[in-house]
């Protein structure tokens, strides 16, 4: 079907005004104050402190943040890059909930009463907003890097199907902006980040396994060092995903299942026994299970 | 006497975008001790913002795609006053980096047949970006960044440097502060990479993040390395333009790539009214055209919303002016209309951009799958940077490399879209192999900690003073008076206005003071990167004015046309004896025979 231009255009136009109006009530350029209690300090004397700053309603809490900085509080930690919800740095605690700062519009909150500001709370704090996550860059150290298959065309190259990318897409996705790991009771109350790799270095080791051209098997490494087994599955982490990915279901439980196939399925274990295959076999041997089409 | 922690490398990389990732992979590589800066923590520089693609000739949609052509649009969208043989090596090498990022675990969009997918885009005569929907540069910095952790580098993250060190002429090192403490480090090393990327803070249209204040162009700018270009900062046409707060956040050309229009409040598709004489030919002169170009039709030539980013943008500028814009004073593009043709449109948008999908709903409450985007010029990237070997990407400064947005030359007047992730890759790597092989000749540089000394005091000097201005509010200053006065349209009168400016802005940042200590200070940080980007804008302000002439990023409205005399030299800019700026004319080196021939092939 060929395109009407000027009517097709107008019609454009008519719902670019509309949407622009309809934006302007909601996002209007009048501004009012609004209350925000910002943690502020580190170690034992930090405290809530509040501030009023003008805000109009299209602002998200990074702008609220960025004006008390400029006006109040020269000094306010923070971390920010991108303010496009695209690199992962502002992830605070926002009345109590795990978000980024960059997106979360105030006209989402209610500010009859003070906006609460405050640092993750399951990493050791640096210094107001601001907090120690070098633990997540550790533990990515511990999960084995990407091996792939050797190339499957001539010229180095490798085929995929776009059905089989999607899935390790949906990981890759990952901003590392860490609310996940945030949420998560066995960092957050345990304290076990030595022990558990937790949901964001899980998707990790998701999209390594799920690769359509990683061969290495890390199910033995899942169980015994990553620590899989802490997590009972809450889904507190898919329900903070910025990127809405689907944690638990897609990349925990099914890592989950390779783990239970080869230490607690009997059957499994009977038939590698006849087959004369020790239960953790060395890299390299075989390709992981449903992996490497 | 000032404390240091000291460190000592054979490379020092300076930025951990995709330029110095790539750069300290390579030096580790060779086997050089490589240190790697990054001002944030890891994995979130700018490079992840990149969401259209990188561009490679891999030829895997377009079987007529080779380096020859892409060479020949590098050049053209550039108005050749590139180096041209940065852009004959890039044009050669892309696709190799790319493949590459393949085998370090990059999971692009696939085709039909499994390879790697390619999308149209600005100014590329064939579909040549590789992609992974918007998201290409998440999907290049954490690929580089997982591969690069199991490599022997040492990574100082959250680690700002505000000195090159030198010995006699060549490189020695660098001074820097840790953001989380607020201690001084001090490096030593015998070659240093900077890959810094660009200057987008120096203005308050931005698309560029807090990181973005020209420290790389600051740092060699003052070490005594020439830089070019600098006249040409690129504004991107499609920022989001409201609600006020997110002003400026960029909207990926993927989505003109995928067929999405311009349109004025009038209606009208106004990008058919002016294609520019060099590309009439490879431009549709219909929109049904157009469209079948954005579908694949090789028979079909590209639509003028696929022009080049400079003139796209000053088209935007063109309307608004005119009286033509949308309510808040851009232009409506959209990709809703796709609706008319495909059955699946809503899921095809989603699919193919989903991160502007979430970004106008969450920040706009715009459904752009239903309703068209407001759109206009934002500041993105300078073309110019540090001038550079086209090999190996050494400075005029012994031991000193920049690569990536720091680095001048490959885009000449104008970026192509894509361009950049490339760039990135290509001579990253060189940057990085050339750097080792420069400090495998040398030996241990001499570390003048006199010269330490004296920077890290006068870094510190704004916690001494009270009642001193706040740095905040000087850099909002001078983010605003840069827009004005050295933006999308300049003028003589405007751009001495700017350099008076300038002046006195100077005179309020040497007055800045600090509350608070050195921990995690940002206040103070804004006081240090104030240097830095004062001195990229009286370069790029002093460039602007030199250049009478209007071609590419530099639009100049008392000289509005292109000028033949100008496109034979570059404008180089070096700091004088005695401190002053110089501005120089330096030719362009007579183009190959070989490859003047491929550009009159592709004309």
């Amino acid at each position: 079907m060929a395109v009407q231009p000027q009517t097709f255009a107008s019609s454009i136009v008519a719902s670019g005004q509309r949407a622009a109006a309809r934006t302007d009530t909601s996002a209007g350029t009048t501004t009012r104050t609004a209350s925000f209690e910002v943690w502020r300090g580190s170690g034992p004397s930090g405290r809530l402190e509040t501030y009023t700053t003008n805000v109009s309603e299209g602002m998200v809490v990074l702008d609220a943040i960025h004006q008390i900085q400029s006006e109040s509080a020269t000094d306010l930690a923070v971390r920010w890059n991108c303010k496009a919800g695209k690199c992962g740095s502002c992830s605070a605690e926002i009345n109590g909930i795990p978000r980024l700062m960059c997106m979360t519009r105030l006209s989402e909150l209610d500010l009859s009463k003070p906006v609460a500001v405050e640092p993750m709370r399951a990493f050791p704090l640096v210094r107001d907003l601001v907090t120690d996550v070098s633990s997540n860059f550790r533990a990515k150290m511990r999960i084995r890097k990407f091996t792939p298959r050797p190339p499957d065309a001539p010229d180095g190259t490798w085929r995929m199907q776009q059905s089989d990318a999607d899935r390790v897409q949906e990981f890759r996705k990952c901003i590392e902006c860490f609310l996940c790991q945030d949420v998560c009771h066995v960092l957050r109350d345990h304290q076990l980040h030595e022990q558990f790799v937790g949901p964001r270095l899980l998707v990790h080791a998701a999209q390594l396994e799920m690769h359509p051209l990683d061969v290495l098997d890390r199910t033995t490494d899942l169980k015994e060092s990553h620590g899989i087994g802490y997590c009972n599955i809450t889904k507190c982490c898919t329900k903070v995903c910025p990127e809405h990915i689907t944690i638990t279901d897609n990349a925990i439980i099914p890592l989950k299942e390779r783990v239970a196939d080869q230490y607690y399925d009997p059957l499994g274990k009977l038939v590698r026994l006849m087959r004369g295959k020790k239960a953790v076999r060395p890299e390299n041997e075989r390709t992981k299970p449903g992996g490497a089409r | 006497m000032p404390e240091y922690q000291k460190h000592e490398h054979d490379v020092l990389v300076i930025g951990a975008g995709g330029a110095g990732l790539r750069a300290a992979i390579e030096a580790a590589h060779s086997g050089a001790s490589v240190g790697l800066i990054c001002k944030s923590l890891l994995g979130k520089a700018h490079t992840v913002m990149a969401e259209g693609g990188v561009a490679a000739a891999l030829a895997n949609v377009d079987d007529r795609d080779n380096w020859r052509v892409h060479f020949a649009d590098t050049m053209r969208g550039g108005q050749y006053l590139n180096n041209w043989r940065m852009a004959e090596l890039h044009a050669k090498e892309a696709p190799d980096r790319v493949r590459e990022l393949e085998a370090w675990g990059a999971v692009f969009d696939r085709t039909p047949d499994g390879r790697i997918l390619q999308r149209n885009f600005g100014g590329h005569k064939y579909p040549r970006l590789a992609h992974v929907g918007d998201r290409t540069g998440l999907e290049m910095i954490r690929t580089l960044q997982d591969y690069a952790v199991y490599q022997p580098i040492d990574v100082h993250m959250e680690c700002t440097i505000v000195s090159l060190l030198k010995d006699e002429n060549r490189i020695a090192g660098a001074l820097g502060y840790d953001r989380e403490r607020g201690r001084f480090k001090l490096f030593a090393a015998k070659s240093v990479v900077l890959a810094t990327g660009g200057i987008g803070r120096a203005f308050s249209v931005t698309s560029n993040s807090w990181e973005y204040t020209g420290d790389g162009h600051a740092l060699a700018y003052n070490a005594g390395a020439a830089l070019q270009d600098m006249e040409f900062v690129q504004f991107h046409p499609t920022g989001m333009v409201w609600p006020p707060s997110v002003r400026g956040i960029l909207v990926t050309e993927g989505v003109r790539g995928e067929g999405g229009i311009l349109v004025n409040r009038d209606g009208r598709r106004f990008m058919f009214d002016d294609i520019p004489e060099n590309y009439r030919n490879q431009t549709a002169d219909n929109e049904e055209e157009g469209w079948r170009y954005t579908q694949g039709d090789k028979n079909a030539r590209r639509p003028p919303e696929l022009l080049t980013r400079d003139h796209v943008a000053r088209a935007i500028m063109k309307e608004v002016r005119e009286g033509r814009g949308s309510p808040h004073g851009g232009v409506f593009l959209d990709i809703s209309w796709i609706k008319s043709k495909l059955s699946n449109a809503e899921d095809h948008i989603k699919k193919k951009l989903p991160s502007m999908y979430h970004q106008f709903k969450q920040l706009a409450d715009i459904d752009i799958t239903s309703e068209p985007m407001e759109v206009g010029p934002t500041t993105h990237y300078v073309m110019g940077g540090v001038r550079v070997d086209g090999d190996t990407q050494m400075s005029t400064v012994p031991g000193l490399f920049a690569a990536g947005e720091v680095g001048a030359g490959l885009h000449g007047a104008n970026r192509l879209g894509g361009n950049s992730l490339s760039d990135l890759l290509v001579f990253g790597k060189r940057a990085g192999q050339y750097a080792a092989e420069f400090a495998g000749r040398q030996s241990s540089p001499r570390v003048d900690s006199q010269q330490a000394d004296e920077f890290a005091r006068a870094a510190l000097e704004p916690f001494d003073r009270e009642d001193g201005e706040n740095p905040y509010k000087v850099e909002h200053d001078l983010q605003t008076m840069m827009q004005d006065l050295v933006g999308i349209v300049r003028k003589e009168s405007e751009i001495r206005r700017a350099l008076e400016a300038l002046k006195i802005l100077r005179q309020r940042a040497q007055k800045v003071s600090v509350s608070g200590n050195r921990e995690y200070n940002p206040g103070w940080h804004t006081a240090l990167d104030l240097q830095s980007l004062l001195t990229v804008s009286e370069i790029v302000a002093r460039a602007a004015l030199e250049r009478k002439e209007s071609r590419g990023g530099h639009f100049r409205d008392d000289f509005p046309d292109k000028d033949p005399a100008y496109g034979k030299f570059n404008i180089v800019i070096r700091k004088g004896q005695s401190g002053e700026m110089q501005v120089t004319r330096e030719p362009i080196p007579e183009m190959r025979p070989d490859l003047k021939q491929i550009i009159e092939e592709n004309k």
